[in-house]
């Protein structure tokens, strides 16, 4: 018997996160001292990047410094951007910086992002269930915000941030590596474990077996 | 093709970050393994509804605080 091909994955972006034509000129006049463009770029992400920082850092407290640090540290040093990557790719990894400097404050011992990790192997369960084609219309958008941001915060740091930064910011494999100070190679592995692990607690939820 | 190398080459293959003759024995595995084929769109979907979602609005709290820090330094900043 045939089957359907499963093709590379395509996300189509959602409107919000397209960059919009106007933030070149938004980052210029910002650099050349205007308060309100600087603003307007603040508007555009203080979500995404609260998500971010509460995403890695597990504390409101500390993600609400975090993000306020990043942000008055990208407007303390926006005229080293270059203009080379995008300016969110840029606030990201001031945020992330920030972020894993709280992280590491409150938890010394326990966040080492260049631990050894070995294949997810394991985590991979036989007996694998269908999901059906748009699972996420089951619940509603408070409850699937619910569903993600535990899932994602029943992973260890290391796993929880290479997964943020790769598949949720959508940085590149070599942007993440060079954002955490990691290998391209340790970036992969995490990122395979990591998505492993959520497919693994995505699967309790959207799998036709629990939900028929 | 055994599964194993299906799951360790997962990330590279949903990445496209595999050469031709690899990807095409992926996929003919992929053709006859139900389990696998599962695996790899499951994981796939698992990616695309992380990467489609929203963040919640701030806390009305929270943007007040960064608005005002915001203002408070930036002023500072210009003059």
């Amino acid at each position: 018997m045939s089957s359907p091909k499963i093709g590379p994955i395509k996300v189509s972006p959602l409107p919000s996160q397209v960059v919009k034509d106007d933030e070149p000129i938004l980052v210029a006049s910002a650099k050349a001292g205007e308060i309100s463009a600087f603003e307007t770029l603040v508007g555009r992400y203080e979500s995404k990047i609260y998500r971010l920082t509460l995403n890695i850092t597990q504390n409101r407290e500390d993600a609400e410094d975090a993000m306020q640090e990043a942000f008055l540290k990208a407007f303390e040093h926006l005229g080293e951007f270059e203009g080379n990557s995008r300016f969110y790719t840029w606030l990201v990894r001031i945020a992330v910086n920030q972020a894993l400097m709280k992280l590491r404050k409150r938890r010394p011992n326990v966040v080492s992002l260049d631990e050894q990790v070995d294949t997810g192997e394991e985590l991979v369960q036989r007996d694998v269930q269908d999901w059906g084609p748009s699972p996420e219309d089951r619940y509603g958008q408070t409850e699937l915000g619910g569903i993600l941001s535990s899932a994602i915060a029943e992973l260890d740091p290391p796993f929880r941030i290479v997964f943020q930064l790769r598949d949720i910011e959508e940085l590149s494999t070599e942007e993440t590596a060079e954002a955490l100070k990691l290998s391209v190679p340790a970036v992969k592995s995490r990122l395979l474990r990591a998505r492993l692990k959520l497919r693994q607690k995505l699967d309790k939820f959207f799998s036709r077996s629990e939900n028929s | 093709m055994k599964c194993k190398t299906i799951i360790v080459e997962l990330a590279n293959y949903l990445d496209e970050e595999l050469d031709p003759s690899l990807r095409a024995e992926i996929e003919q595995h992929l053709n006859k393994c139900q389990d696998c084929r599962l695996i790899v769109d499951t994981t796939k979907k698992t990616i695309q509804i992380f990467c489609n979602s929203e963040p919640a609005p701030l806390p009305e709290d929270t943007r007040r605080r960064l608005h005002e820090a915001l203002q408070k330094r930036l002023h500072r900043v210009r003059t």
